[in-house]
Formats: C-alpha cells, structure tokens, sequence
C-alpha cells in the first residue's frame, strides 16, 4: 500500500513538472511574451518601485541601502574611469582613426543599442566585443577584458548614453532566436557545487539579503555597467561580473566574452529594454 | 593628464564643507604580485588643506588607508570664491597639488 501512494506521489510530482513548464516553440512572439511576464513579475513585486529605478539595481528595492548610495554618488568613485576613458576615446589610433570611427553616432549615445544580433557573423556582439574588434581592424591589440581601460571605455561610452532606454531587438532570424534561447537557458539552469541558477538569487530573491549583500534584481541589472564595486576597489565590467557570480556559484567561470556569456547578455538585455542606461554605477 | 585630485568645497554659513578624493595606488608593501613578489610600500604620507595660507588640515596617512582615498571633514570660515588648496606628498617623495574653489 505504501509503495502504491509512493508511485503515485511521483507520477502526481511528474505531471505538474510537465504542466508547469510546457515548452512551446521559441518565436518572436514567446521572446515579447517572455519579457512581459518578466517586467510584469518585478513590477508585482515591486510596485513602489518605478519601472526605471530598476537601472539602480540593489538600491531600487532597499531604502538604507540607497541613502548610502546618494552619499556616495556626491562623488562617484568611477570619475577616475570615466576621465581616462574619455581622454582613451578621443585618441586617434597609429593608423589616425579613432573609436568614434567604429560605431554609429560616432560611439555617442549608443549602449542602449548593445548587445545586438550581427546578421552577417551570426553571433551576439558586446559593446566590449566591438571594442575590440575595432581596435583589431585598426591593427591595435586587444584590450584586455573585465578591468582597466575596457572598462574605462564602457564607462564614458554608457555615460553619454545614461537615461536612454534599452532597445534590444530580436531580428527575424532564427539564430537570433537560437542566441536569445540559450541566453535564456543559461539563466534559468542551475550550475556549480551550489545549485544556484541566475534567476535562484536574482528572479526568486531579488531584493533579499545575501549574508551582508541585497540582491539586484534581474530586470535592469545590466543597466549601471560598468560598475566601480566597492568589494573589488576597482571598476569592473558585464565579464568580471559574470565570471565572479559564476565562481560563487561554485561553478567554473567561462572565458570573457564566450558566446554563453553574450547570449547571456543578450537575454537579460533584452529583458530589461525600457530600462534606461544608468552606467557606469557604483555598488557596494 | 588630469590632476590626481577631485575636490569638492561648499560653503554654507559659517563653516565650509570639504569632500576630496585622490587617485593614488597607496600600497601598503604587504601585498605580493601575481609572481609572488612583494609590491613595495607606496602611499601618501602626508595631505594639506590650505585656506587663504592657512593650513584647516593636515593628515598624517599610512599603509592601512585604502586606495584612491576620499575624505571628508568641515572646517569654520570660508567663502564662496576663495581659493583652497591641495597637497599630497608620498613616501617615495612624489607629490601633486592643486587649487580649487569653494562653491
């Protein structure tokens, strides 16, 4: 008898995993209805927060937390940054070209617009990526990922672009849909010693504490990139970001820049269009 | 290259409010490189304040202040206009220095 309802607990246990999560085929359309769904969940969690406080991350959604954050934004740590990567983007490369040259808009006013799907490569491309790749064309070096001058350059690049909504668009291609879909089932799978996926902490305890931490939520957390945290005593871009949460996850990081990562990106990105650009940030 | 130093002065009444924050690496020389090797001691010893030739503050730093300081601190006197001036000096006898206006 016993054995009997243990059987039928699972098969119960069975049938509403498969009814909780039907998975209908990925179109434009389950992209659009994805990003509702995940706006309208912050928004009933938060409702004393406006829809763009959510660039601010942890102190949208902690009022303590945020009285610190005005103090120091009297005199953000990441004017340093901001200056060397103003001064880094107006300096012509060997060949006299500069960044300006690389981007639209002259690279003014433009990271709402990052990631974006490239049609002819077939593959998310950063704003970090662009950078590189325009230096490559300009036959200079790479710069280096995560720290440094990378994240000077994103900073006074995500500056000129502060208040301006994400707009991440999805091209009817179905690679892009591939990108956008393994962005999100990175997201949502759980990965390291841990067992946490991304949405563990940012989706179901967003707003929560972390030992001394409150956890951002996921919609708009990419808005403030690159960030001057505090813990690090230092700037920090979207890569040292997800390889750090990728390692206290007890997972191993992937390399800057994997494709995982820009589809990563791509997704929360995406998630967050309307959410205005409040970069470069500061965070505890 | 842009000064080292950022400050902030507001006047407002009788006391003037000073907010500053300096770019240094300010090694404390207990640190080891990614090769293992000790990075020597370098951070600011001392940093002046000077309202119209007279010093308002002076601090005696060391290892344990953290990179790119910021301090902050209010002193009586001051007005809108007048100069404030900055020093620093490290232990390796660099040195930077520069002029701003209460607000």
């Amino acid at each position: 008898m016993r054995k009997f309802r243990g059987a039928a607990a699972l098969i119960l246990v069975a049938g509403l995993l498969a009814g909780a999560a039907p998975a209908p085929a990925a179109s434009l359309a389950s992209a659009a209805a994805d990003q509702k769904a995940f706006q309208d969940n912050f928004r009933s969690r938060f409702p004393a927060v406006p829809f763009a406080d959510f660039a601010n991350g942890p102190y949208s959604v902690n009022a303590p937390m945020r009285k610190q954050w005005e103090e120091i934004m009297q005199f953000p740590p990441y004017d340093f940054a901001l200056d060397e990567g103003k001064t880094e983007f107006a300096k012509p490369f060997a060949n006299g070209k500069t960044y300006a040259d690389c981007f639209p808009n002259g690279g003014i006013g433009i990271r709402q617009d990052f990631p974006y799907f490239d049609g002819k490569t077939g593959e998310v491309v950063t704003l970090d990526l662009a950078i590189n790749r325009c230096r490559q064309a300009n036959g200079e070096k790479p710069l280096k990922y995560q720290t440094g001058m990378m994240a000077s350059l994103t900073a006074y690049m995500a500056e000129t672009s502060r208040g301006k909504p994400f707009d991440i668009k999805i091209p009817d291609d179905p690679r892009a849909l591939a990108a956008y879909e393994a962005g999100k089932k990175y997201f949502y799978t759980r990965r390291g010693q841990l067992n946490f996926a991304c949405a563990s902490c940012h989706v179901g305890a967003a707003g929560q504490r972390m030992r001394g931490d409150i956890l951002a939520p996921a919609l708009g957390i990419l808005a403030a990139f690159p960030i001057y945290r505090s813990d690090w005593g230092s700037m920090g871009t979207i890569d040292r970001r997800f390889t750090s949460c990728s390692a206290q996850m007890r997972s191993t990081p992937l390399p800057p820049q994997d494709p995982a990562y820009r589809n990563l990106e791509y997704f929360l990105s995406y998630m967050s269009n309307g959410v205005p650009i409040s970069g470069p940030g500061t965070r505890p | 290259m842009a000064s080292s130093i950022r400050v902030r002065a507001q006047a407002n009444g009788k006391t003037t409010e000073v907010q500053a924050l300096i770019q240094h690496p300010m090694d404390s020389g207990f640190v080891k490189d990614s090769s293992g090797k000790l990075i020597p001691p370098h951070h600011i010893e001392t940093v002046r304040f000077e309202h119209a030739g007279k010093l308002v503050l002076m601090a005696n730093w060391g290892p344990a202040v953290s990179k790119d300081p910021y301090i902050k601190f209010a002193f009586e006197g001051g007005a809108k206009g007048d100069p404030l001036v900055v020093t620093w000096v490290d232990n390796l006898g660099k040195t930077d220095t520069l002029t701003a206006k209460i607000g």
